[in-house]
């Protein structure tokens, strides 16, 4: 019971960020992350200056680069694109991964007949499922949604699974007795307890899934920041590289700070407030 | 909601449990474990710890339906039942009005709680989280819970253990108020024959593994009228009636 408890709570923490709110905690790590982001700056323009090349631009180039797509609308309607295929292969994933990871932590048989298939697909590489997919379902968004939906289904039905199996019987015990019915069931007794599991499965899924998404744009599809990247590896044009690259990682930054962030503080509330 | 009509009592004749270990041991819990308690009546089931006891309150509640024989639960007004488990068994996700309003059916999810908060004293206490409770506390926002359902029969598994002295006794006292302002057909399970002294018309006497029924002890004074000095006598009588029972 306590090591459990400690397990979740350890889960919890890691995604539940800080939980201060006085002003002085919240600004203290956010100026260290400011000063640590301008050494890197500073230290990648230093390098760019004592090795000029065409392959390695400073960070003045590639914002200026930045800035002609930024006014062109290329950026965004790349940015979006892209935006998008993640949105739509994470909730894909997490929808089918938690299902069936659920599944297979409540039901034992069910498990074990299915885990050598867990295991099968969690090491396809990446690359062979994209192939495969646009070979039998065309070169067509659902099957690049679906085949980077399918590199990080395993991912999360193994998390699900230990999540599952974690639950505590005595809560649905409870339900039963009063009779809960099954949407209730899955809101107030089943959700809760699964959410530090839901939160490490979607942290790790998002982050994994925008890599593949450019892959999956760089083999097969006419838009996108991966079409963009290798449009540019082709010009052998580094500093639009970068700046399609950073600019990205710069709006995953703002979905985690304003909507997955602020999700969690929302869902661990009643664990902020000590007895 | 005072149930009307022929209401049936709860009604349990379990002729046999067996629990099978992961080994192939089988060990006898129940055999021929039959009694009844009548309608509106408090009833405590007494016995020694792990004499099975909250083995026949799992199956009663329909939480282990592993067993020979059969129940019968009482019929007429709402049909419901409720349990106060050993653990307070509060989701820690939702606040206290939370916890009891989730168990209400439907219909009665928005009726006016205060009197049964007032009671129990949570009233300032109704938007906190179970964590932030003691386990005193937790306890009464289990008993809120239990008695907001208003059930045909209600179910206590050792609801005061793990308490000191004094919050025992508290709970005790606001059970019976709780339990006085809606009399229900209630079945405790304790090992402590004082509180069943203190709370019930009848107790069943167990006898250990393989339980089954020892007799039955009918308290037969208004609860009123148990002061301490009635209690020890009380208590010399049911020693007198089951010598060897503590």
């Amino acid at each position: 019971m306590t090591a459990r408890d400690g397990g979740e709570r350890r889960l919890g923490e890691m995604a539940g960020a800080s939980r201060r709110s006085d002003p002085a905690a919240t600004l203290m790590p956010a100026l260290t992350v400011t000063i640590s982001l301008l050494g890197l700056g500073l230290l990648w323009s230093l390098a760019a200056n004592a090795w000029p090349s065409r392959a390695f631009p400073g960070p003045g180039q590639v914002w200026q680069v930045l800035l002609r797509e930024a006014a062109s609308g290329d950026l965004f309607y790349h940015l979006g694109a892209t935006l998008g295929r993640v949105a739509a292969a994470y909730l894909v994933a997490m929808v089918v991964g938690s299902v069936i990871g659920i599944l297979l932590g409540s039901y034992r048989r069910a498990d074990r007949f299915f885990n050598p298939w867990v295991i099968l697909f969690l090491n396809i590489p990446a690359l062979v499922i994209i192939v495969l997919a646009y070979i039998w379902f065309g070169l067509n968004e659902a099957a690049a949604i679906g085949a980077v939906a399918v590199n990080k289904i395993p991912n999360v039905v193994v998390t699900m699974r230990e999540g599952a199996r974690a639950l505590d019987p005595s809560y649905a015990e409870m339900a039963a007795v009063y009779r809960f019915g099954p949407l209730d069931r899955v809101r107030h007794i089943l959700l809760p307890q699964l959410q530090p599991y839901l939160a490490a499965a979607s942290r790790s899924g998002i982050a994994l899934i925008w890599k593949i998404v450019l892959v999956v744009e760089l083999l097969g599809r006419s838009n996108g920041v991966g079409f963009q990247i290798h449009l540019y590896f082709q010009l052998f044009d580094v500093a639009a590289i970068l700046a399609y690259t950073l600019a990205f990682v710069a709006v995953m930054l703002v979905v985690e700070l304003l909507l997955v962030q602020p999700v969690e503080r929302h869902a661990t509330r009643w664990r902020r407030r000590p007895a | 909601m005072q149930p009307v009509g022929a209401a049936v009592p709860l009604r349990v004749d379990i002729a046999e449990k067996t629990f099978r270990s992961a080994q192939g041991v089988s060990v006898m819990a129940l055999k021929n474990l039959s009694f009844e308690v009548q309608q509106g009546e408090f009833a405590c089931l007494l016995g020694p710890s792990g004499c099975g006891k909250t083995t026949t309150l799992r199956i009663l509640l329909g939480l282990d339906r592993q067993f020979s024989g059969s129940f019968q639960l009482p019929e007429g007004g709402s049909n419901r039942i409720a349990a106060v488990f050993q653990e307070p068994t509060l989701l820690p996700w939702r606040t206290v009005e939370q916890n009891v309003r989730l168990a209400l059916p439907k219909d009665l999810r928005t009726k006016n709680l205060d009197a049964l908060f007032d009671t129990l004293g949570l009233t300032g206490m109704r938007s906190l989280y179970p964590a932030e409770l003691s386990l005193g506390l937790a306890r009464r926002a289990a008993l809120a819970r239990a008695f907001a359902t208003e059930p045909a029969v209600l179910f206590l598994d050792e609801p005061f253990v793990s308490l000191d002295g004094r919050t025992a006794e508290q709970l005790r006292r606001l059970l019976l108020d709780v339990w006085s302002a809606r009399p229900t057909t209630a079945l405790m399970v304790t090992h402590n024959l004082t509180e069943a002294l203190t709370l019930s018309d009848r107790i069943i006497v167990l006898a250990p593994r393989p339980t089954h029924v020892l007799g039955v002890f009918d308290v037969n004074l208004p609860r009123q009228h148990r002061s301490p000095e009635a209690t020890s006598d009380l208590l010399q009588s049911f020693h007198q009636k089951f010598p060897g029972v503590t």
